[in-house]
């Protein structure tokens, strides 16, 4: 390790690579499936084959009975249902009575060797007396429909029904009101990496260790207590490298309470890896979306009301089922100045796997509806996309409607930016046949200001460990799951400490270490975490800099600490080595450990009605986007060209990392946008492979040019906001507006597949058709 | 997944791997990856799919880039076969390593081995790859993070390192 000089700042201009990337890019990281499992038993799950029905047999003794087979468990060996969201709890590990969907875990094994658990598996006898089964929304919500959970009428997991500001007032204002109604498909996060979970029992000692592809141990942690019914100080979790999760990890898993389970019954070690179709089952996505929205508008490009109402159709269970629909319409706010918004919501159960959070999280088919809409209109009145928005900005510092703060506000320049970059106002209407540009703008939340479990603990805590040896290790449970979280805690600890970076260790996800954390999840890490990291830093720096003054002999305020060397005022003589300063802040007390944290404040939790936490946070990121395609006519296929993207993340503390993230959301909302889709034939999944969901090749990803715009937010670390989630929600809207554009037609469907593309063209055709023998014939 | 049951028929399977020739007793019905990552333990070979999907488990065979997921183990007596782990060489990182790390190729790291292997196969076929050499010899490697831009990046780095 060399010692480094630079200072902190100046080297983060450029960004770092990933301080744990040498191991990845020599093949050394070891994911949760390359840990040691040669003594391990393999786990696997029998899974309903009815899409919903009352289970009259499960017959499990020849499984059990079947040699190297150490334990077969059933929905009778867990009486816990489990769950995300402690008011939404509803899932058991392994359905007891009834099953919901198809793919449902109903049994599982612990044998010798995966042919045996094979054979375990083919042994189960399984009887469901089935009941009507339900795959849309629509179907879901009849009258007559059977219930899910009995105390859900309706199939209706939530409903939200929020009114802010006048909105008969609003729309009477309007000279120009327009409605639509968009669909958007179910997509899925597809990580690369398959779910795995490795689990060891001791029974002599009664503890658990558990290895799993986690986003949040913490809750994994409380859910194994809960459902294995064990003290939780007993158990450990660690979490090993992931291999993404973009929101598929957040909530606990079934196969992770199911491998637990089953090594505690087997008494010993189990290891579970899931097929990439198991993976689409056990996905908790982004819903299939119907979105109803209606807009006023004013002739100079004003939004006077504005009305929504969204359908999700979220799944058998609830997962996290109730934010996803209160984000939806929480975040109509927080983008642009609208007087008056209302927004129903319908969370509705179906017999389909549970979605859950995804990028963008409730957010992204609402912005899309929105974005679409704010183009139409404003063609229709005659202004351009960008004077449209710009009509529309907020003022910061302030509060929306449903009072949500708005600290910083990096909007009008990221509109600006993009504008520029892609000489918008030199190409639009010059543009070939064909050829399309479009635009969009959206915003996310830089972490949710209120946690989903209400503890009083400070929402972010971070530990640092200085020793003889002059390293610095910073302890943290934010888990790194390719985002670059880890790299981002040493970059904080390093700046405020005025220290290389080499010098900074980052030991993240182990609960027997390092200090819980609230996870990888809206978005959080940066804004809190690296809040509780500086905050911990410089309780350090005050350390080292009382140990320098009493060694030099000066008070600690004329103390100077630059590029790790210490002296008394500028110019001061007498300099000490940072290794003499730890050197003395030792003595009499040893190894020095300090704390840091970070909480939100209650003013920014949200507002007082029914839901209203959620979209609370304590600053948006902001993105405007630039999208051209080219369209054949002849065969419907969408190409994306170019994709320009500025985003307001306040500081980019790594501009490296903050690329990445940027070019990574903004390509994942083209999957989204152009490709992918899930499909179900009767509950059976008929896209649960990476050649049939399909996610873009390289072949047909375009450049994406990302410009970062830093409005220096007040509470964020150095003024950053996150940047990982803010650009995705645009792309779809300035996709859709592209096509409009190129060709004319306005898509009211997600994804813009090329048999979408073809059937509105031959409509068109058709129409024309129509119009001209009408023509003729008066 | 792992199918090393005592009832398969084994046999002894020779080949060379990361410049090294071995023996080892294999069943039959092994795949490639099975063999690297069960037997051999080099778990820097990843499988993300159910076979041939997404490119994770990339490796090369006599400098041919192949997904191990989708070859049986036995099919490849006698042949080269190089890893992840056979890049990098008395503590320096290979090109594409370095600029994979570099560029920021990898963010999640799991599909990063067989992209690098996937695109050390183009550059020793075709050392000054185009834009489009790029996109087309690595279109068989799912990446879920980065966007592939600074992939390319990553890799028309490597090709103007001096290697």
């Amino acid at each position: 390790m060399t010692p480094a000089t630079s200072a902190g700042i100046e080297r983060s201009r450029r960004g770092v690579p990933l301080i744990d990337g040498v191991e990845k890019v020599t093949g050394r990281a070891a994911y949760t499936a390359d840990l040691d499992h040669a003594d391990a038993l393999v786990g696997r799950i029998f899974r309903s084959p009815v899409s919903h029905g009352e289970i009259v047999r499960l017959d499990v003794a020849n499984a059990r009975a079947l040699d190297g087979v150490f334990a077969v468990l059933t929905g009778e060996d867990c009486p816990h249902t489990y769950g995300v969201l402690p008011v939404a709890m509803n899932e058991y590990p392994l359905a007891r009575d009834r099953v919901r969907y198809r793919g449902e875990p109903v049994a599982a094994v612990a044998a010798i060797d995966a042919a045996t658990a094979q054979r375990a598996l083919d042994l189960i006898e399984f009887e469901a007396r089935e009941l009507p089964a339900y795959y849309s929304s629509a179907a879901a919500r009849a009258a007559d429909a059977v219930l899910l959970h009995d105390n859900k009428p309706g199939n209706l997991e939530r409903e939200v029904h929020h009114t802010f500001g006048d909105l008969t007032a609003g729309f009477a204002r309007a000279d120009l009101v327009r409605e639509h109604r968009i669909s958007c498909a179910e997509v899925n996060h597809a990580q690369i990496e398959p779910h795995a979970a490795l689990a060891e029992y001791q029974p002599l000692t009664q503890r658990l260790t558990m290895q799993s592809v986690t986003q949040v141990a913490y809750y994994l942690h409380l859910m194994l207590a809960h459902c294995l019914d064990m003290d939780a100080s007993r158990i450990r979790v660690i979490k090993p490298f992931v291999g993404g999760g973009f929101g598929s990890r957040v909530e606990v898993l079934n196969f992770e309470i199911i491998t637990a389970l089953l090594a505690r019954a087997a008494a010993g070690k189990v290891m579970m890896q899931l097929t990439r179709e198991e993976n689409f089952l056990t996905h908790r996505a982004r819903p299939q979306t119907d979105v109803r929205l209606k807009l006023g508008m004013g002739r100079d490009g004003r939004i006077t009301a504005c009305e929504c109402e969204v359908t999700q159709r979220g799944g058998a269970y609830a997962g996290y089922g109730i934010v996803t629909i209160l984000y939806a319409g929480a975040l109509l706010q927080g983008l642009y100045d609208i007087p008056a918004i209302k927004y129903d919501g319908f969370r509705v159960y179906a017999n389909l796997p549970p979605c859950g959070a995804m990028r963008g999280h409730g957010a992204v088919d609402t912005r899309h509806a929105f974005e679409c809409l704010l183009d139409r209109m404003a063609r229709e009145l005659g202004l351009d996309p960008f004077a449209v928005r710009r009509a529309n900005l907020l003022h910061a510092p302030t509060r929306t409607m449903n009072d949500l703060m708005v600290n910083s506000y990096g909007l009008p320049e990221c509109l600006d930016t993009v504008e520029r970059a892609s000489s918008w106002r030199e190409r639009i209407g010059k543009l070939p046949p064909g050829k399309g540009l479009g635009m969009a703008c959206s915003h996310y939340v830089s972490g949710a200001a209120k946690p989903i479990h209400w503890t009083g603990e400070p929402h972010a805590v971070v530990n640092l460990k200085l020793d003889f040896d002059g390293g610095i290790t910073a302890f943290t449970s934010a888990a790194d799951i390719g985002q670059g979280s880890s790299t981002m805690v040493a970059i904080a600890v390093a700046e405020t400490l005025d220290v290389g970076i080499d010098r900074v260790r980052v030991v993240a996800g182990d609960s027997a270490i390092a200090p819980k954390d609230n996870g990888a999840y809206s978005s959080r890490i940066t804004f809190m975490v690296g809040n509780a990291a500086i905050d911990a830093a410089k309780n350090l720096r005050k350390i080292l800099i009382e140990a320098a003054a009493r060694k030099l002999e000066a008070t600690p305020e004329d103390i100077e600490c630059v590029g790790e060397q210490f002296r008394v005022g500028s110019g001061g003589q007498a300099v000490l080595a940072f290794a003499d300063v730890v050197q003395a802040a030792l003595v009499d007390v040893g190894a020095i450990t300090v704390k840091g944290t970070f909480t939100c404040p209650s003013d920014a939790q949200g507002g007082r009605h029914r839901g209203g936490a959620v979209g609370s946070t304590m600053g948006f990121s902001y993105a405007a986007q630039v999208v051209e395609v080219s369209v054949d006519e002849a065969t419907g296929a969408v190409t994306v060209d170019k994709v320009w993207t500025a985003l307001d993340c306040g500081h980019a503390i790594n501009p490296l990392a903050v690329e990445g993230q940027i070019q990574g959301s903004v390509w994942m909302g083209m999957g989204q946008a152009l490709s992918e889709e899930t499909r179900y034939l009767e509950g059976l999944p008929a896209h649960a492979s990476l050649l049939e969901y399909r996610v873009p090749t390289i072949a047909e990803s375009p450049p994406i040019e990302v410009h970062i715009v830093e409005s220096h937010d007040p509470h964020g670390p150095f003024g950053a906001k996150e940047a990982s989630e803010g650009a995705l929600a645009g792309f779809a809207p300035a996709l859709v507006n592209a096509v409009a554009n190129a060709i004319g037609i306005d898509l009211d469907e997600l994804p813009v597949t090329p048999d979408r593309v073809m059937a509105a063209l031959v409509e068109r055709r058709r129409r024309a058709r129509l119009g001209s023998l009408r023509k003729v014939a008066s | 997944m792992a199918q090393g049951q005592a009832d398969s028929r084994k046999r002894i399977l020779r080949l060379k791997l990361n410049g090294r020739w071995r023996e080892d007793a294999v069943a039959d019905n092994f795949l490639l990856v099975e063999y690297l990552r069960d037997v051999v333990r080099l778990s820097g070979t990843k499988t993300g799919c159910d076979g041939g999907e997404c490119g994770a488990c990339t490796v090369l065979v006599d400098d041919r880039a192949i997904p191990s997921c989708i070859v049986l183990a036995i099919r490849c007596e006698g042949r080269s076969i190089e890893t992840i782990e056979g890049l990098a060489s008395q503590g320096r990182l290979d090109r594409l390593q370095r600029a994979f790390h570099d560029k920021l190729g990898t963010q999640c790291g799991f599909c990063t081995p067989g992209m690098i292997m996937a695109a050390e196969a183009l550059l020793r076929r075709n050392p000054q790859p185009s834009d489009s050499d790029i996109r087309t010899a690595l279109s068989g490697n799912l990446c879920r993070c980065t966007g592939y831009v600074k992939i390319i990046e990553s890799v028309q780095a490597a090709a103007e390192m001096a290697s």
